[in-house]
């Protein structure tokens, strides 16, 4: 390993951080919508701006209930066992996720209306 | 000069048949990290093995076939696009990279690795038409770098074996 080597590695990693500062602090910005999937499949969209609460029923059984508070998300109750998806909180931001796994419920946040074309995408890259 | 010529050729032969098994091994390894374009590059040893081996254009070429054989043989267009987009932007970094004076094979493998993931978002943004996957960028370098490294010193290794074979 020679010395170029070592500053062409440190430029990288600093090169991440900084771009990891800057989608986490700058680009980052508040949602509009929350989208509910069961299993894969929408099963529906919130908008943040209105306060509602809904129950969604998990797949193969189960609970959730999703409650949209003052442009925020979370889960307030689900019968599953681990309780991961309420202990999660709220979440606001593009791209935050709250996955309850038993029931195969993801709340996502997205910036606008989405249609199933993309999520379709989105499911077979994960 | 025949005998180089055939021993070149051999060469490339066999690299290329080495880095198409490591890209069908690799495959098969699943990656417990959920974002998609993290790979091992396992099949970059070969690359770099040929690039310092042979040369430039024999590993543009060796890296061609094993993107179109791999793809035809356990892939599909899809992955085929996105290895393409990596694998090109990364071997004309590396060949840019070995020019310039003063990088090691771990520098030339690290940019590979970092060029290869980047390539990868890219082909991943237009194909989607979604640029939120730029945000695991930072992961990808940073798993680039790393994958870089061990692949830098595992190439210099299967480099002495091929050197010792030619003397």
């Amino acid at each position: 390993m020679k010395k170029k080597d070592i500053y062409l590695i440190g430029g990288i990693v600093i090169a991440a951080v900084i771009f990891f500062m800057i989608v986490h602090f700058v680009i980052q910005k508040d949602g509009a919508v929350a989208v509910i999937r069961v299993d894969g499949k929408i099963m529906k969209e919130l908008s943040l701006s209105k306060n509602t609460t809904v129950t969604v029923a998990g797949y193969e059984g189960g609970e959730n209930i999703v409650v949209v508070e003052q442009g925020a998300v979370y889960m307030q109750e689900a019968d599953c066992p681990d309780k991961i998806c309420v202990h999660t909180g709220k979440i606001s931001k593009v791209g935050e996720t709250i996955v309850c796994l038993p029931h195969r419920v993801v709340v996502e946040i997205r910036k606008g209306m989405c249609g199933a074309v993309e999520n379709q995408v989105d499911s077979v890259v994960r | 000069m025949y005998t180089q010529r055939t021993n070149n050729m051999v060469m490339c032969g066999i690299l290329t048949a080495l880095a198409m098994i490591f890209s069908y091994v690799e495959s098969i390894i699943p990656i417990p990290i959920p974002i998609p374009g993290v790979k091992l590059g396992v099949a970059n040893i070969a690359i770099v093995a040929v690039l310092y081996a042979i040369g430039s254009a024999q590993a543009v070429v060796v890296n061609v076939l094993r993107i179109f054989l791999t793809a035809m043989l356990f892939g599909n267009l899809n992955s085929f696009l996105f290895s393409m987009a990596g694998g090109m932007l990364s071997i004309f970094g590396m060949i840019l990279l070995k020019k310039m004076k003063g990088f090691s094979m771990i520098g030339v493998s690290v940019a590979g690795g970092v060029l290869h993931n980047i390539g990868q978002i890219l082909a991943a943004v237009w194909i989607m038409g979604s640029s939120a996957i730029a945000y695991y960028l930072p992961v990808l370098l940073i798993a680039g770098v790393l994958t870089g490294i061990v692949i830098g010193i595992v190439a210099g290794l299967v480099l002495q074996r091929i050197r010792g074979r030619q003397r």
